[in-house]
Formats: structure tokens, C-alpha cells, sequence
């Protein structure tokens, strides 16, 4: 058994990758470097998708993720100047009750975790996944994928709506 | 080396969980309230793919995370133009200044 698995190595990797730059996020004091270190946990984690064997999830996850949402944070901080202040980005309850808070949760969930009793099977040989999905779409989930369809409406109106009613106050 | 399984991904879906946490938490940024909320649905995320992967229930857990994804696009929109109009109507982002609405 000298074979060395890849496996392990990029999981460990991308596994650093993900926790580093979320923590990054957690408790960078400048909101900026918060947004960049987002993209490297975001990055992170479509590269534990591909482990997952989800690769249409993780081209989803960059081209949304990465390629949409962020952009528009980025966008964001950049029109609200003074964000750059620190003392806008300072703490609101403290580090410390949070910290207590995220402990009690954190016991949970470890607890969670560690307790297992999970259906767990076999792992089955990595296959593109887009054919089911796109047959699932047209199946079982054409309810909820049709009334996404609507959200998505709703919330393109609705960003519309919202932006234009500051543009009308500038001008009168 | 230990080889990867399902409490792995479950481990590191918790941190970035609890850092989402943490960051919603204790920040005063609207924007960097929605960034932590990002974070935690990312962890969901992970969660919906470790078990499609590594437990009987197919592939139902990469349907519910796209659909996620789908719906955190949507927040993120939103939620920026609400920070945007905030931006306008306040002069600032902080969400211990926008109390207009409390006694």
C-alpha cells in the first residue's frame, strides 16, 4: 500500500483554503479585504463540490458566487464610500457574547457530527451530474424550478424598483 | 493518511458555518452582515452535496442546492439595493443608525 492518494492532499488543501478565508472574512477589520477573502472561501468551496463529484454545482457556484454575487458586493462597498471607516465596521455586541454564543452552537453541531448514525453508502464512481439534474428539473422539481423562475422575476423587478426610487429623490 | 469521508466535509461545513455566525453577529456593515449570511448558506450547501454523496438519499441534495444557490442570488440582489437605498436615505450603512422605525 505505497500508493499515495491524491485525494486527501487536495481535500486537506481546498479543506484550508475554505476554512482560512472564511475566518478571513469573520474577523478581517477592513470590509474590502472581508469581500476578498469571501471569494477564496467561495473558490474553496466549489473546489469541495468537484470532491463531492457535484461538477455542475461547482461551475454554478463561480459563475454565481463568484462571477454575480460578488461582483455586486464589491460594487456595493465601492458606492458606499465611507464604509472604509472603521468605525462603521466595528463590532455591534461584542466579541465576546458572540464568541460565547457561537461556542454553545458550536457544541451542538460538533455534537451533531460526531454522533453520526447515518445512512451512509458505498461512494459510487464520479459522473457528470448535469443529465439527471436537467431531467430532474423537468420532472420531479418542475414546481419548485418554475416557481424559481418567479422568484427570479419578482427579485429583478424588485432590485429595479428599489434603485430607481433613490435616482428619483437625487433628482427632485 | 486517513481517508476522506462524509464527517470531514461536515466538519469544515461547521467552521465556515460558525464564521458566518461570527460575522453576522458582531458586524455593524450591512454588507458585511450580508457577506456572513452568504457564508452560512455556503455551509448549507456543502452539507446538501456531503450527504448526496456519501448517503442513500440520490441526488435530491444537489437539486436543493442549487435551488439555494438560486435564492441566495436573489437575497444578495435585493439585499444590496436595500443597502444601497439605506446608503441614500441615511449617509450610512451602520444598522444601529437606521432606527427610524423603532420608539
Amino acid at each position: 500500500m505505497t500508493e499515495i492518494s491524491l485525494f486527501p492532499i487536495v481535500f486537506y488543501l481546498l479543506a484550508a483554503v475554505t476554512v482560512v478565508s472564511a475566518l478571513g472574512v469573520a474577523f478581517s477589520n477592513n470590509i474590502f479585504y472581508s469581500a476578498i477573502a469571501l471569494m477564496g472561501a467561495l473558490l474553496g468551496t466549489a473546489g469541495l463540490y468537484v470532491m463531492l463529484a457535484a461538477d455542475f454545482l461547482a461551475v454554478v457556484q463561480i459563475f454565481v458566487y463568484v462571477g454575480g454575487i460578488l461582483v455586486l458586493t464589491l460594487f456595493a462597498i465601492n458606492l458606499t464610500s465611507r464604509i472604509g471607516d472603521v468605525s462603521i465596521s466595528n463590532r455591534s455586541i461584542g466579541r465576546l457574547p458572540s464568541l460565547l454564543m457561537l461556542g454553545l452552537v458550536g457544541t451542538v453541531m460538533v455534537r451533531a457530527v460526531l454522533g453520526g448514525g447515518w445512512n451512509l453508502v458505498d461512494v459510487p464512481e464520479a459522473e457528470p451530474t448535469i443529465a439527471t439534474i436537467g431531467n430532474g428539473f423537468l420532472t420531479d422539481y418542475i414546481l419548485p424550478f418554475e416557481l424559481a423562475s418567479l422568484v427570479l422575476l419578482a427579485a429583478l423587478v424588485g432590485a429595479v424598483v428599489l434603485s430607481r426610487k433613490e435616482l428619483k429623490e437625487e433628482r427632485g | 493518511m486517513m481517508e476522506i469521508g462524509l464527517s470531514h466535509f461536515l466538519v469544515v461545513s461547521t467552521i465556515v458555518f460558525l464564521a458566518g455566525m461570527f460575522c453576522v453577529l458582531t458586524r455593524r456593515n450591512a454588507i458585511g452582515i450580508l457577506m456572513g449570511v452568504e457564508l452560512i448558506l455556503n455551509s448549507a450547501n456543502l452539507n446538501y452535496l456531503a450527504f448526496a454523496r456519501y448517503s442513500s438519499v440520490g441526488y435530491d441534495g444537489q437539486m436543493f442546492a442549487i435551488f439555494v444557490i438560486m435564492l441566495a442570488a436573489a437575497e444578495a440582489a435585493i439585499g444590496l439595493a436595500i443597502v444601497l437605498g439605506i446608503y441614500q436615505t441615511f449617509h450610512t450603512i451602520d444598522v444601529e443608525a437606521t432606527d427610524t422605525l423603532r420608539l
